[in-house]
């Protein structure tokens, strides 16, 4: 662990969990205890907060062991349901990405593009216990001569299955806005002209990283929610960067941290891992993912205690200013305001729209509360810390 | 009072036949024009808000058809996939008539398609194939877009 105090430890927090007295509430409901009792009385009470968080994210993929074949093959070119998966690894491993697109997909010839399936929508299938055609090409050698391979398989029948993605459940994400004279079609859903509309994607107070801004409890090891079953955080997400702006109260705001998670496909539920067209833009995955937070000490009590109102997050022109890597800040908004259906840019009001699912999220943050208090689910420690940056504790 | 919305399509041998100002005056139904596009001497599209009294609305709505009017009950063009949706509210992005709303105690997409005018963007927004249905022109998606 860091230098954080820890007044209540990870073994005292599995105790009570064990014996079915640990005190556990979401996210949402902690916002509610600190607001009307304070940090320190919170503290005392609560042991564990659950989050969650439901959304499309692009870096998420499967590490798929398609078992040997008679005679053997090592397989170089792979497709699923016409998907390309790669396969620059040994013999019949292969990794598929989510946004990996179906051979002959018009993409956006015709624009803007349906993008109807891909590499998402394959995880999504085999989730679902669908057949899927499994296709290997290879250039055949002494110890593997097979140079063709063609299947139907289930998840069933591979012999492993592993959700891998490199980067999922972003601390903190943009709000999309258009300033250009046209419709656009984005990852952020389609945005109309002279913001007409505005679009963001972070389930906010639940949201997982948010809740442990300073990846206290939340490194390698921490045993998760995903998809439906238990994962695991396995290292720093790409792209973490623990030197985001921050408020007074150490929330991020901007993008900021990331996590790469890793569970097993074959205990998943498509209920929680669906495949994503996304218009004029591409395939994705839409990842559920929840994650614990023992409460430590009373900053943690506090952390989590924050609510919608007081997370903010930057407006950004996708118009002209995201494509061209041009950094300006149109303004800043809180959750709160988002969520009500509307913001205001310079008197404008402008409708809002979330992309990543609140009920989801909200769905989720209560299985693993109801995991943990049925003993189901011990909090795992994390092994190694993500990094971090001081907690100056200007809030106070 | 209730509300629908309708589709009416005036073929070129009804266009100048002056029938939507009767909708008022005969049938004491409101009209709310949502979307118009005439082609001069070929056909009429217009899509109207009808709200009135049940036996009024229906009475309209069969007035309209006794003029050769061609009308489409909009309400049951654009369809949700209840276990496909998973809520996230990508759709509420585009729907100009709030149709698909959110309700701000749950979060959760509420779909009316009593205020739908199967404009068809929901079908572009969704990420998850949970809308499908006929929009009312191959090319109202692009023009809604545009407009």
């Amino acid at each position: 662990m860091s230098d954080i105090v820890i007044k209540k430890s990870y073994e005292e927090i599995n105790a009570k969990i064990k014996k079915g007295d640990a005190v556990v509430v979401t996210a949402e409901e902690m916002a509610g205890i600190v607001k009307s009792e304070g940090y320190k009385s919170a503290f005392k009470k609560v042991d564990v907060v659950t989050t969650g968080t439901f959304g499309t994210m692009c870096s998420s993929g499967a590490f798929i062991n398609f078992g040997h074949t008679r005679p053997k093959i090592k397989a170089s070119r792979v497709w699923l349901n016409d998907v390309e998966a790669y396969a620059g690894l040994a013999a019949v491993d292969i990794y598929i990405g989510a946004t990996q697109v179906q051979e002959d997909d018009p993409l956006n010839k015709v624009h803007p593009g349906r993008f109807k399936y891909g590499g998402g929508h394959v995880i999504e299938d085999l989730i679902t216990g669908k057949p899927v055609k499994l296709k290997a090409k290879s250039y055949g050698t002494d110890c593997y001569p097979l140079r063709e391979y063609e299947a139907t398989v289930t998840i069933h029948d591979l012999r492993d299955a592993f959700l891998y993605n490199p980067r999922n459940a972003y601390q903190n994400y943009n709000c999309a806005v258009n300033q250009s004279k046209k419709t656009i079609y984005t990852y952020m859903g389609i945005l109309r002209p002279n913001m007409g509309n505005a679009t963001y994607s972070s389930a906010g107070q639940l949201s997982p990283l948010l809740n442990d801004p300073y990846y206290w409890t939340i490194g390698v090891g921490t045993k998760i929610f995903l998809g439906g079953t238990v994962g695991a955080v396995t290292w720093r997400g790409t792209q973490h960067d623990p030197n985001a702006p921050r408020g007074d109260n150490g929330v991020v705001r901007s993008g900021a941290g990331t996590i790469a998670v890793t569970g097993d496909m074959k205990q998943m539920s498509a209920q929680f891992i669906k495949g994503a067209s996304i218009t004029g833009y591409g395939c994705s995955l839409m990842v559920g993912l929840g994650i614990p937070i023992p409460i430590l000490n009373e900053d943690l009590a506090f952390f989590t205690g924050v609510s919608d109102d007081q997370i903010f997050c930057q407006v950004v022109d996708y118009g002209y200013d995201y494509p061209n890597a041009i950094g300006r800040v149109i303004a800043e908004v809180s959750y709160a305001q988002l969520k009500s259906g509307f913001i205001e840019i310079g008197g404008k009001r402008i409708p809002t729209a979330p992309l990543s699912s609140y009920p989801m999220a909200k769905k989720i943050a209560t299985i693993l509360k109801d995991w943990i208090k049925a003993s189901q689910f011990t909090l795992g420690q994390p092994q190694i810390l993500l990094p971090s940056v001081p907690y100056d504790k200007r809030h106070e | 009072m209730e509300s629908r919305n309708v589709l009416l399509i005036f073929n070129q041998h009804i266009m100048y036949k002056p029938i939507i100002y009767r909708i008022a005056k005969d049938f004491n139904v409101i009209f709310n024009v949502l979307e118009a596009k005439i082609l001069p001497k070929q056909e009429g599209r217009l899509i109207l808000q009808l709200s009135g009294e049940k036996q009024d609305l229906d009475a309209c709505i069969t007035y309209l058809k006794d003029e050769e009017v061609v009308v489409d009950i909009l309400a049951d063009k654009i369809q949700r996939d209840e276990d496909r949706c998973v809520h996230c509210g990508a759709c509420t992005a585009v729907c100009r008539t709030d149709a698909l709303v959110i309700n701000r105690e749950t979060m959760m997409v509420e779909f009316h398609p009593d205020r739908c005018v199967a404009c068809g963007l929901c079908k572009l927004a969704c990420p998850v194939k949970a809308m499908s249905g006929i929009s009312i022109d191959v090319d109202s998606e692009e023009l809604a877009v545009k407009a």
